[in-house]
């Protein structure tokens, strides 16, 4: 079997030889690591790439697809974007597109956002009592988009990882 | 092109006494030169920009519509009622000479970017500086 293939392999070693595999390991862990925070510098949002969790979004993307946001604070809300952003005491970020915005002279800005498939606007979705989204509740832009291949199995064992 | 307003209370959101405008629209669109081999659908909607008293810049999409790849990208509307009810936030619709209407779309492709595009032609609607008293929509 596999596994016992690659404990043989370790008894072989000395160890030096094996502790070079482990800093190589290491090398590897710390390089994705690096890329991760240069993306996040990169794209100003603390989560440069996303998962979409829900349909609310077909039919341009489904469950499964990556999006590819940034977060720059120069950047104006407008109409029509696609903006991920968290309700104030949910965890889960949502994926929707700017329906209206009111900004005032001093930069100010309450939008209100709408998922492409669902048929109403998302004030049921917010917190009580809040009728509009802020920057701050925003986490990005979505400016990039790859559409997950996968069949429908593997989708489902992706997500059954993510939810543990 | 034709418009009316009311002053109701905002029944989609906060319950103050907004300015709810009324518009009929027609379009007329080739979108055959957008779609390209990477696009998978377009995003098309119609909003309307204006500024008011209260607000610098306000921004309300009054409608859209998914178009697929494959779907005939001539669209020829006539007559078209707002999808999306258009509130101010308070009473700047009355009266307000320089509202103005874009088609914009929002490419989705195949994979890549997501891009956001405004159509070069654009139309000022003003709204008229009376309410309407009655009317059934």
């Amino acid at each position: 079997m596999l596994s016992l293939d690659f404990l043989d392999d370790v008894r072989r070693m000395n160890k030096r030889q094996l502790y070079y595999q482990v800093l190589n390991f290491g090398m590897i862990v710390s390089s994705a690591l690096m890329i991760w925070k240069g993306l996040m510098v990169i794209t100003g949002s603390e989560s440069p790439i996303v998962v979409v969790l829900s349909g609310s979004m077909e039919p341009a993307f489904h469950r499964g697809d990556l999006l590819f946001l940034t977060n720059r604070v120069e950047d104006p809300i407008r109409v029509g974007e696609i903006v991920v952003f968290r309700i104030e005491g949910r965890e889960i970020p949502i994926v929707h597109r700017v329906l209206k915005i009111h900004e005032k002279q001093n930069g100010h800005i309450k939008f209100l956002t709408k998922g492409d498939n669902n048929a109403v606007d998302d004030r049921g979705l917010y917190k009580q009592g809040q009728h509009w989204l802020e920057k701050k509740d925003v986490v990005g832009r979505a400016r990039g988009f790859y559409q997950d291949n996968r069949s429908v199995e593997d989708r489902n064992y992706l997500f059954l990882i993510l939810e543990l | 092109m034709f418009t009316s307003r009311k002053n109701v209370e905002d029944f989609t959101g906060p319950r103050e006494r907004s300015d709810l405008g009324f518009i009929t629209f027609d379009i007329t669109a080739d979108l055959e030169n957008i779609f390209d081999w990477n696009v998978k659908q377009l995003f098309l909607y119609l909003s309307a920009e204006y500024s008011t008293k209260n607000n610098a810049l306000n921004q309300v999409v009054l409608w859209d519509k998914i178009v697929l790849r494959g779907d005939n990208p001539k669209l020829l509307l006539k007559d078209m009622k707002t999808k999306y009810f258009f509130f101010d936030d308070g009473n700047g619709l009355k009266g307000n000479r320089n509202v103005t209407l874009t088609l914009s779309w929002n490419v989705v492709p195949n994979a890549g970017i997501l891009p956001l595009v405004t159509g070069s032609g654009h139309v000022s609607v003003p709204f008229p500086d009376t309410y309407e008293i009655t009317k059934s929509y």
